[in-house]
């Protein structure tokens, strides 16, 4: 099937099989490996993209799914050669160490703090729940986000 | 972690993806959110022939209070019940269910009418929707009927939606004044389905309960309604001693089985043990507390 | 501790932000699954449900006529090349793909190569295996039993389960204390079995080129030499040779020991690359993983402690079954198939130890040591720290006061164990008086009589562990016979600049920035001018890798070794140049000048140009060294946490109110980064305390295989954590520092269940296992009368 997917700005086409999870084609077929995958039953939210403003598990919804719509994924963050806010906070407040659960737990906070400007460290807790990490245990990764909130957004 | 091949449709219109069921009969399968089919179908549990994805199907999303009740359209997404204000100040119960299903990665996709339809009996929605008296609106090639929640599960993933018809709308009882309701959950952590998990509704007619709705969650092939402790509530004035009583009624008539979430007596004594929190919460709800 | 060098040189104890994050905040990353080579095939492997059955026939007709599935390899098709079963690192045996028999559920049957990852997928569906189901062992004692079913039948001669019996200690001396012991205290302890679940899977990418017969492997690899050396051992027979083989680990999505271990889907892949010359990747599934990979702990203890009625602990005895799985495909040492585990004397002064193992084979994955142990550590450390506990609560002795009345004390180092280890420093007293100072301590107590009264049931848990980790001085440790020594390969450019490698290999912890400040701190280069690699066996110099918290204590070492010899270097030059003797400079980090007139002086950086353009006659150019650090002696880091808990009499469940851990690692390279590893090492003790566990029924079947059983904590369970810190350096590393990455798992368990067990002591109850569930809990209450 045809589909038309905005990724990060740019016009994307492709002819995919229905079955094609959105994550396989981020990666595989864009070349667009900075979103991961960590688990096969919606778990673990390493493949978190933003569709249409909406942070959401891309390994759980089909390419097709995407046809017409909007995805931003890491490798969309930095604008122009400047760090988004949120990937500034995770490198300030030592938010990631092995990197592998980075990008889709940065795109959840990303749109955590569009639809929440200002939020507490029980709305970041609650923000990130379907995000795993195994390495920083969480602390950092408030902070990180508690340091993006002080800027303003890109 | 990768699934079977399929046909995919994306129909515009109800009319469309109704005759695609009615074309491709037990081979077709809908794809609202897909947060439970999807992962089914990478672990290759379910297979469907044909899916009809009906997200692109316009006006099946809203949060209104009309005619008499509170119309939620199926495609709401539970992100969207949770961020609600309207639902959050009257229907407080709804706003307790949307927030613990899953995590707010799934809850972005996920949607109302989907939990409902899927008829897993771990799914949270349900039991709210028996507490609440809610009925739904399953829409087919003959037009619109209503079905009541309390007809809807037949038994584990199975309804008495028609293979043809699609369920489009939800409708809840406009909130009474001095009514008020809670739905709690024990997790073994966060995006877990329940070990037990509680919905109640209550209404006040001056001191003593006019109406109750008690919905048991994943303690019983199908989601549970606990109609003879309402029974013991109604007409009383709901003392700790009455609080209690129909708290162990609802646990007698809980079906808990035993899993890797724990044993029968536990799971009954979780029943016991919510219900009457969750019922204090409700009072306190409905005096104009929260 | 303030740091020698200037913010701009970021030596040690600067708190450097992190030089690897800019690729990994870009989503430019490269781990193994981000390699894409032309032509690269795919590999899936179809797995046994059964836990212990006899392959009658496997069908790959339907498989092989799905477009673009290549082939299906069976044992069979290994067998040809000797390669169906392969030496673990304990020199066990264990299966790559099986000819007669499957021995745990989940175990690879077939692997099935295509063109894409999806058809692959398919494939596997398609293969259809015969299966004769076999009488199931999972109870390593009925394993043990004179009647059990023989499991390893392919071990000539071999007439039972017992794998190993290992012991330490004066079993004499130890059985008297017991016997004129005023106190003793018993207590059974079972640590089940958890996966360490990094979030990216284990996989490779095979590449064989059939033109120079050089063989390439991305891997998820913590240890990417001893790869290339097993790799040749076992395959030499079919061409390859070590100099033609290259194991590259890139970026490791998480390590924390599960990816040690070779694991039969990267011999698969070796072989198929090695038959078709064409590149083939294999990653698992995370239920794959979850279900095969190594898994850790799954110790059965019975735990003894003996004394005086005064708190003073003179005797501790272990006996330990250790449930292996079907073979012994652990990683540790060669001398010690139990690991470090005797260590369990723990931060206490016993007069007289003695413990024995004895591993058996059952019907479940192989592994033992893969999530963060320190081999065995965590063990050993929970064992001890419950059974201190224990004895405090049995002679209702404040758990803080009776555990500073028999700590080995400051000026008792180095101090020798009754098990044969040497612990080079500690002050046990300080650490745990931190502790108690940060959390309230005598406060909580309080507050925890008043609770009491009114029925709420609240808990304080300490834990005191001491760690061992740095392995290891050659004298004892090996693997597979390569001495656990490591490396550092550093050079200095003519620009000033520098690049260090070593064969270590960081998963997350940092080495890029660490390992640069370490030579920053020697050097006086600024550590953003020093680059660091590591995981590439054709340009890394050799090593055992990063695992058991190794890296800082040896390769850490060897950096400054390294550093060192080349300022000694540096010092000959500037000499030259200032034309004075070696003697009469002086060193300040980043330049040498003249004693007496400081403007006479030399940089590094000026010294580096010399080295390449004016170095003195007689003496080579260029700048560098070498060094393979054997270290004289393990690290002991150690600490005390404490945990609040408070138990919810309705469901069960335990909420952690507060975590304190004061750690104490010696000399800190980056505060940043130790503050980071103890957050992921706290969260991965609460894991295992409260949430994760692998079992399986009478069946083999396994309860716990995807991340939707497997409990891995969100941020919802993890409390925030607050931590603190002493120092007390270690005498025999070059740079007194001991290493952290582990102690957090290590101490952070006991702590949780011993702040349970206080909670709940009053109502009868004496242990929990871990993991505390809410249902564990909830029947305790029952019991007692007391749940809601």
């Amino acid at each position: 099937m045809r589909i038309n997917v905005k990724v990060n700005g740019e016009a994307r086409e492709a002819d995919v099989e229905p079955r094609l999870l959105l994550v396989h084609f981020l990666r595989e077929d864009l070349g667009l490996t900075g979103t991961h995958i960590g688990c096969d039953t919606t778990s673990c939210g390493a493949c978190t993209i933003v569709l249409d403003g909406k942070a959401i598990k891309s390994c759980t919804a089909f390419a097709v799914q995407a046809n017409d719509r909007d995805v931003l994924t890491v490798e969309g963050l930095e604008k122009n050669g400047k760090l988004d806010r949120i990937q500034e906070g995770f490198h300030e407040e030592h938010g990631l160490q092995c990197g592998f659960c980075t990008p889709g737990m940065m795109m959840t906070s990303y749109a955590l703090l569009q639809t929440n400007p200002t939020p507490t460290e029980g709305d970041i807790r609650v923000g990130i729940s379907g995000n795993l990490c195994r390495c920083t245990g969480y602390v950092n990764i408030v902070k990180a986000i508690q340091y993006a909130a002080q800027k303003p957004a890109q | 972690m990768i699934p079977a091949s399929f046909d995919y449709s994306s129909p515009g219109t109800l009319a469309e993806a109704i005759a695609l069921l009615q074309q491709h009969g037990a081979d077709a399968k809908i794809l609202a959110g897909g947060q439970s089919l999807i992962p089914l179908m990478k672990l290759r549990m379910a297979a469907p022939k044909h899916i009809v994805d009906i997200n692109r199907i316009a006006d099946l999303s809203y949060i209104r209070e009309e005619d008499g009740h509170l119309a939620i359209g199926a495609m709401t997404r539970e992100a969207d019940i949770d961020a609600s204000a309207l639902i959050r100040e009257r229907y407080p119960i709804l706003h307790d269910t949307a927030s613990v299903i899953a995590d707010p990665l799934v809850r972005n996709m996920s949607t109302v009418g989907g939990n409902l339809a899927h008829a897993d009996p771990a799914n949270d929605h349900p039991a709210t929707m028996l507490a609440l008296g809610a009925e739904i609106v399953a829409t087919g090639p003959g037009g619109a009927r209503t079905i009541a929640v309390t007809d809807l599960f037949t038994g584990p993933f199975t309804t008495s939606l028609n293979a043809d018809e699609i369920l489009t709308e939800i409708r809840i009882p406009i909130a009474k004044v001095r009514s008020g309701g809670a739905y709690l959950k024990v997790e073994r952590k966060v995006g877990d389905f329940p070990a037990a998990a509680v919905a109640v509704q209550i209404a006040f007619n001056g001191s003593t309960i006019a109406s109750a709705g008690i919905g048991l969650t994943n303690v019983g092939a199908t989601p549970i309604k606990a109609v003879r402790a309402e029974q013991a509530l109604v007409g009383k004035a709901p003392d700790d001693g009455v609080i209690q009583e129909a708290a162990r009624i609802a646990s007698e008539e809980a079906e808990p089985s035993e899993d890797l979430r724990g044993p029968v007596d536990y799971k009954r004594s979780l029943v016991r043990v919510l219900t009457a929190r969750a019922l204090r919460q409700a009072i306190a709800r409905a005096n104009g507390g929260s | 501790m303030e740091p020698r060098t200037s913010p701009e040189i970021g030596g040690m104890g600067h708190s450097v932000k992190r030089k690897e994050d800019g690729r990994f905040l870009r989503g430019q990353g490269k781990y193994v699954d981000d390699v894409v080579l032309p032509g690269m095939l795919y590999l899936d492997i179809v797995r046994s449900p059964y836990a212990h059955a006899k392959i009658l026939s496997i069908d790959d007709s339907k498989a092989m006529a799905i477009p673009g599935v290549l082939a299906v390899i069976t044992g069979k098709t290994l067998e040809q090349y000797g390669l169906h079963w392969m030496p673990t690192l304990m020199s066990d045996t264990q299966m790559v793909l099986p000819v007669d028999k499957v021995m745990h559920q989940g175990q690879e049957v077939a692997a099935v190569l295509a063109t894409s990852r999806y058809i692959a997928a398919d494939g596997i569906q398609a293969v259809e295996v015969d299966y004769e189901p076999l009488p199931v062992v999972v109870d390593p004692f009925k394993a043990l039993l004179p009647d059990a079913t023989v499991l390893r039948t392919d071990k000539e001669g071999k007439k039972d389960n017992h794998i190993w019996h290992w012991e330490a200690g004066d079993r004499a001396g130890t059985e008297e204390a017991f016997k004129n012991a005023e106190v003793t205290v018993t207590q059974d302890i079972y640590i089940p079995r958890i996966n360490v679940a990094s979030i990216e899977t284990c996989g490779c990418v095979a590449s064989f080129n059939k033109v120079d017969g050089k063989l390439t492997v991305w891997m998820t690899t913590q240890a990417p030499h001893a790869i290339r050396t097993v790799f040749a051992l076992v395959a030499g027979h079919v061409g390859l040779s070590e100099e033609k083989i290259r194991i590259i680990a890139p970026d490791i999505g998480g390590g924390f020991g599960g990816k040690v271990p070779v694991y039969p889907g990267y011999v698969i892949a070796v072989a198929a690359s090695v038959l078709t010359g064409k590149p083939v990747k294999w990653i698992e599934d995370r239920m794959e993983n979850l279900q095969a990979a190594s898994f850790a702990r799954d110790y059965h203890i019975t735990a003894e402690l003996a004394g005086k009625k005064d708190g003073t602990l003179e005797a501790l005895r272990f006996k330990t079954v250790a449930d292996h799985g079907y073979t012994d495909a652990a990683a540790n040492p060669s001398k010690f198939p139990a690991g470090l585990f005797h260590i369990a004397t723990g931060s206490y002064d016993f007069k007289k130890a003695f413990m024995e193992v004895d591993a058996a084979y059952t019907n479940k994955p192989p592994g033992g040591i893969a999530y963060r142990c320190s081999f065995r550590v965590t063990e050993a450390v929970h064992a001890i720290e419950r059974m201190v506990d224990i004895y405090a609560h049995e002679l209702k002795m404040d758990p803080a006061d009776l555990r500073k009345k028999n700590f080995i004390k400051e000026a008792q180092f180095p101090y020798k164990s009754q098990f044969g280890f040497e612990y080079d420093s500690g002050n046990y007293a300080a650490a745990l008086d931190l502790a108690m100072q940060r959390i309230g301590y005598d406060e909580l107590r309080k507050e925890q009589e008043e609770k009491r009264a009114k029925g709420e049931l609240m808990g304080i848990g300490i834990s005191s562990f001491t760690e061992i980790v740095g392995a290891g001085p050659s004298k004892h440790y090996d693997i597979l016979g390569i001495k656990m020594f490591d490396s550092c390969e550093l050079r200095v450019h003519p620009t000033g600049k520098a690049m260090a490698r070593f064969g270590t290999k960081s998963q997350g912890q940092g080495h890029e920035t660490t390992y640069a400040q370490i030579i920053a701190e020697e050097l006086g280069i600024p550590s953003a001018h020093i680059a660091v690699e590591e995981g590439d066996t054709d340009t890394a110099p050799y090593g055992l890798g990063t695992y058991a918290s190794r890296s800082t204590p040896v390769a850490g070492a060897a950096a400054a070794i390294a550093a060192r010899k080349v300022r000694d270097k540096a010092r000959k030059i500037a000499a030259y140049l200032l034309e004075v003797s070696e003697e009469d400079l002086e060193w300040e980090p980043g330049k040498f000048s003249v004693k007496g007139s400081p403007s006479k002086a030399k940089t590094i950086q000026e010294i580096a140009l010399a080295a390449y353009t004016n170095h003195p006659p007689g003496m080579e150019a260029g700048l560098e060294a070498v060094n393979y650090y054997d270290p004289p002696n393990l690290t002991y880091p150690f600490g005390s946490y404490i945990c609040v808990v408070d138990i919810d009499r309705g469901t069960g469940q335990v909420k952690v109110r507060r975590f304190v851990a004061v750690d104490d690692c010696g000399n800190i390279i980056n505060p940043m980064i130790v503050e980071g590893q103890i957050h992921g090492g706290l969260t991965m003790g609460l894991a295992p305390a409260l949430y994760e566990e692998i079992n399986y029924d009478a069946y083999g079947n396994i309860q716990g295989g995807s991340l939707m059983d497997y409990l891995v904590p969100t941020s919802m369970e993890t409390p925030a954590w607050e931590t603190d810190k002493t120092y007390t350096p270690s005498p025999h590393h070059p740079l007194g520092t001991k290493g952290v990455g582990e102690s957090a798992t290590v101490g952070a368990p006991a702590a949780i269940a011993n702040a349970v067990v206080d909670a709940l002591w009053h109502l009868g109850v004496r242990h929990v296992d871990i993991p505390i569930t809410p249902p564990k809990v909830w029947k305790l209450l029952a019991d007692a009368g007391v749940a809601e």
